[in-house]
């Protein structure tokens, strides 16, 4: 059982770097973006092509992948969402919804509907063996520390930097951050680049662990949805604690029978929502905060 | 020199005309109060000037450039500041993250976040409070400090004395007069006219959207302003 929740606490690292992004983008700008999954996948599809193509190998590669996801995000938010935004709440669902299925059928279209994977090295292999039923994979260490590397580096920047104190300010209040100077519509596409550059990034990390198709977008968004709703919506570190709950409910639920790993991390979120709409029905707050 | 020239302004709000051929003149320095009653159009027209409000017809020019359809943050990079009215602060942020926030306006200028806590003391000992907790003279404060840190040329003030205590709003009036003793131009909407005739150069009524009186806050009365802004007058002094 301890090595159950050691690997689910691991587990819970790619699940909270899937959502922090998920996570930003709703504290941000109220956007629930259905097609945060498929946009992990096409960081890991633009992976395996670079590693395909060239000698770099899937780390190496994030050094093209990433400002790639930057600029789709920024072209993303400008050219779509940011209508969508303006047109009502239901609107950015239905367009990411479309984007969804659009991503999927594209990457089924120019990678086949084969599995891949991509290679995560020899750290993907090695293990740190600390007793007979305990080891644990160095690189689901690296992700996890990755996932609190990215987390914390937001935060930072969100408290810390001029262009946090924006982002934050326009999630406020869109209309009086324009009379402080402030482009809301820049700040909003600059948020969604860097959430989409998350996501590609958990991206790769999950195809380095799984194997992967074009639908595997779907259940990357399930994970990262329901990491985003444990921790608190718009909560960055209620977003890791989301993934980790996430992770080792998953793991737990293996332990007790192997069909269980999916299942036991939807009872638990089902039970978050549950014990949530309780609170809000009785004026409780409850942990994480709907702003960035 | 001609800081801010209004022209045959007007805008909506849907099928309401709420502010309609409006037009005057601000110079440098002058301290231009809107008065008139509620509904009279003064906040849609401030709004207008700020960019936050899209006119349907005439043009605004500032500092010699047409802004008519320029966005509310270019106004701001080019030295138009508002305080709205209700504060509009950020209530999650702290006072000190308040007025950072419009560094984005990238303006050279006196004004810093030390400058501001040096013309309003009371917030220096809150500059780490959240804003949703502070008074109402401390949250007013604060917005017209956010405001300053933007280094404007000209300074809109939307009814600042709103819901405040009277000794309040006397702390908040002393800090608008040394603005004014700076020589920073102001257009300020007051509900007060005792303290808009006080502290303005000029005075403009507006009655249903349209200017019903103009004058210089010396040569107007009391009476003549009382009048005009119940419409029991039309005619500019």
């Amino acid at each position: 059982m301890i090595n159950a929740i050691i690997q689910g606490i691991l587990l819970g690292g790619v699940y909270a770097l899937l959502a922090c992004g998920l996570s930003l983008m709703f504290g941000v700008m109220r956007i629930i973006n259905l097609a945060h999954g498929s946009l992990a996948l096409l960081g890991a599809y633009m992976t395996l092509l670079v590693v395909e193509h060239t000698s770099l190998g899937s780390y190496a590669a994030l050094v093209i992948v990433l400002p790639g996801a930057l600029v789709v995000g920024y072209v993303l938010q400008r050219s779509m969402l940011e209508r969508s935004r303006r047109a009502g709440e239901l609107v950015p669902l239905l367009t990411t919804f479309g984007l969804l299925i659009v991503i999927g059928n594209l990457l089924e279209h120019f990678f086949s509907p084969d599995t891949q994977s991509l290679p995560a090295g020899g750290i993907g292999t090695s293990s740190l063996h600390i007793s007979s039923s305990i080891s644990i994979g160095w690189f689901d260490v690296l992700t996890l520390a990755v996932a609190v590397a990215v987390i914390g580096g937001l935060q930072l920047m969100l408290s810390r930097t001029q262009f946090g104190r924006e982002i934050r300010a326009t999630s406020y209040d869109a209309d009086t951050v324009e009379l402080m100077g402030v482009n809301a519509r820049a700040v909003y596409a600059r948020a969604t680049a860097i959430a989409v550059a998350t996501a590609a990034l958990a991206g790769v990390f999950y195809a380095m662990r799984s194997a992967f198709d074009p639908t595997s977008g779907g259940s990357e968004l399930i994970y990262a949805f329901e990491a985003v709703v444990i921790g608190g919506l718009g909560s960055l570190w209620g977003t890791l604690a989301g993934g980790i709950v996430l992770g080792v409910a998953q793991t737990v639920g293996a332990q007790i029978d192997v069909r269980y790993f999916a299942l036991a991390g939807h009872v638990v979120f089902l039970a978050v929502l549950i014990v949530r709409a309780i609170a809000l029905a009785n004026g409780i707050r409850l942990w994480g905060a709907a702003s960035a | 020199m001609t800081l801010l020239s209004v022209e045959n302004l007007g805008a909506r709000h849907g099928l309401l005309q709420a502010v309609r051929e409006m037009s005057f003149e601000v110079s440098e320095g002058e301290t231009l109060a809107l008065v008139g009653a509620n509904g009279a159009g003064k906040t849609t027209l401030l709004r207008a000037i700020a960019g936050a409000h899209r006119p349907s017809e005439g043009r605004v020019v500032f500092d010699g450039q047409d802004i008519t359809a320029m966005p509310a943050y270019n106004r701001v990079r080019r030295g138009i500041a508002l305080v709205p009215e209700g504060r509009k602060l950020f209530g999650h942020m702290t006072v000190e993250e308040n007025l950072r926030v419009a560094g984005a306006a990238h303006r050279e200028g006196r004004w810093t976040v030390d400058e501001v806590f040096d013309t309003f003391p009371l917030l220096q000992p809150l500059r780490g409070r959240k804003a949703a907790l502070l008074s109402g003279g401390e949250q007013q404060a604060t917005a017209i400090g956010r405001a300053l840190m933007t280094n404007p040329k000209l300074l809109l003030l939307d009814e600042v004395s709103l819901g405040l205590a009277p000794n309040v709003v006397q702390t908040v009036y002393d800090s608008v007069a040394r603005l004014i003793e700076g020589g920073t131009t102001i257009v300020l909407v007051e509900q007060d006219l005792a303290r808009a005739l006080a502290v303005a150069s000029r005075v403009i009524c507006m009655l249903e959207g349209r200017l019903v009186l103009e004058g210089a806050a010396s040569s107007v009365t009391r009476e003549q302003v009382t009048e005009a802004y119940f419409g029991l007058r039309g005619a500019a002094a």
